[in-house]
């Protein structure tokens, strides 16, 4: 498995923000440092709530590409 | 002999006090949403009523009551020109400030159809310019920083390219307060040679900042505290203007149809009562936003969006993390307060604020303050007590970490 494969896979399509964003508040913690999230969310607020999360929180948002997103836990 | 008819009972039409009383009453409410619109000035209603009680005519009547009219339209065309800067036969008086906008952009679009069709728009504008741009040439977009701030660089490049017909930009942003470099920007305009179409519902009537050398001027009459059947249209005699549409010669050339000359009255009279009153009620929103901004810095992971001092001093907004902005205007409005938001699902509409998401901002959980002219220092500071709550409680109820 390479550094960029997901570790954990939450599918939060069909939900609205901030449920997505609650959602990967909640189990980004069961990842370690340096590995990646993958969120899938269709909710059109999506794409901005989570580049400004992850600026909020020191994460790195590794792609944005909608309805698919990597996060990678810097923190 | 046939039965007599009986004639149908005519539908009942419910008379129009009986609408209003239908209408939700609240003990107490503090109005809180100016970015939309300020209240109707109780100056702009007076005029009004006093202008209806004049019989006024058709102004292109020769008869009395019609040279009255024209008087009033020409006294309300001096006044406002006075206040914004310009000569009277400069001003236009359409039917809301989108029609200002709508007459501005797709004039400059026709009358400088040979140069070309790209509009340059910053990417935090109104929608309704964003609209028009698209409607009537094609747009190109120039971003902003994490403020809100158009980006000079971008902007000279963009108007500096061929084929350019126009530019809109706002004076300062409708949903976060920041000013535009309007000086700056309509200096790169004037030497490109393109006209520049400035958005001034945030700033007549409430900030002083110079607004540069721009070819013409848009406002809604209501977002002064006139009535919102009244828009400003202030269009400069040098500028590359073609009527979009038949016109007639109650303004010259540059519209259609008589005006409403009791609303344009009401209009002109709030903008005077609000500039006259400027400098003192905005050295006072001014400071109850910074209050403002300090007391909600205690409320974790909220974010206040928009430049702390580069900005109209009547406007606010912030995203509270992990909140919806939708419960969160409820929430509020419970608790006695009317704000706007920014977020899709409060807005009703599908898509997040274009401003928040130029900006990089959050979208969700967010809130639009607008201090109006009646706003106290106890309702400033009661607001201020009652976010933290209610971002509590919402975020007790979805779960949040």
């Amino acid at each position: 498995m390479s550094a960029d494969d997901p570790a954990l896979t939450l599918d939060c399509r069909g939900m609205r923000c901030p449920r997505p964003i609650i959602e990967i508040a909640r189990r980004i913690g069961e990842v370690s440092v340096g590995e990646v999230v993958e969120l899938l969310a269709d909710d059109p607020a999506a794409a901005p709530d989570l580049a400004a999360w992850c600026r909020m929180r020191g994460q790195q948002l590794a792609s944005s590409e909608p309805p698919r997103f990597r996060v990678r836990r810097l923190d | 002999m046939s039965e007599p008819q009986v004639e149908p009972r005519p539908a009942r039409v419910p008379a129009a006090s009986e609408a209003v009383s239908r209408v939700e009453t609240t003990a107490r409410f503090c109005y809180l949403d100016v970015g939309s619109a300020e209240p109707l000035l109780p100056e702009a209603r007076s005029a009004w009523l006093a202008a209806t009680d004049l019989g006024l005519g058709d102004p292109r009547a020769l008869h009395h009551a019609g040279r009255r009219a024209a008087q009033a339209l020409a006294a309300a065309r001096e006044l406002s020109a006075e206040l914004v800067g310009a000569r009277p036969d400069e001003i236009v008086f359409l039917s809301s400030g989108a029609a200002a906008a709508r007459t501005a952009i797709a004039g400059l679009a026709l009358g400088r159809r040979r140069v070309g069709t790209t509009v340059v728009v910053s990417a935090v504008e109104h929608s309704t310019v964003l609209d028009c741009a698209a409607a009537y040439g094609e747009p190109r977009p120039v971003g902003v920083d994490a403020d809100g701030r158009v980006d000079l660089a971008g902007w000279d490049a963009a108007v500096g390219r061929p084929g350019v017909a126009l530019a809109c930009l706002q004076a300062a942003n409708q949903e976060v307060g920041t000013r535009q470099p309007l000086v700056t920007a309509a200096q790169a305009c004037a030497a490109a040679g393109v006209p520049l179409v400035v958005d001034a519902g945030t700033v007549l009537g409430r900030d002083a900042s110079d607004l540069g050398p721009w070819s013409a001027l848009t406002a809604g009459a209501q977002s002064f505290g006139g009535p919102p059947s009244v828009g400003l249209l202030v269009l400069r005699r040098g500028a590359r203007w073609r009527a979009p549409d038949p016109t007639d010669d109650y303004q010259d050339g540059r519209s259609f149809g008589a005006p409403d000359v009791p609303a344009v009255l009401a209009a002109v009279t709030a903008l005077q009562t609000m500039t006259a009153e400027r400098e003192a009620r905005a050295a006072r929103h001014a400071a109850w936003v910074d209050l403002l901004r300090t007391e909600l810095a205690r409320v974790p992971d909220l974010e206040v969006v928009g430049d702390p001092v580069d900005r109209v001093p009547h406007l606010l907004t912030f995203s509270a993390l992990y909140v919806d902005g939708e419960t969160l205007v409820l929430e509020l409005d419970r608790a006695g307060f009317a704000v706007a938001s920014g977020s899709a699902c409060s807005a009703r509409t599908a898509t997040p604020s274009h401003v928040l998401t130029a900006m990089g901002a959050l979208t969700h959980g967010n809130v639009r303050v607008g201090l109006s002219r009646d706003t106290t220092e106890a309702d400033v500071r009661a607001f201020a007590a009652a976010v933290g709550p209610a971002v509590a409680r919402i975020r007790s109820a979805l779960g949040a970490p």
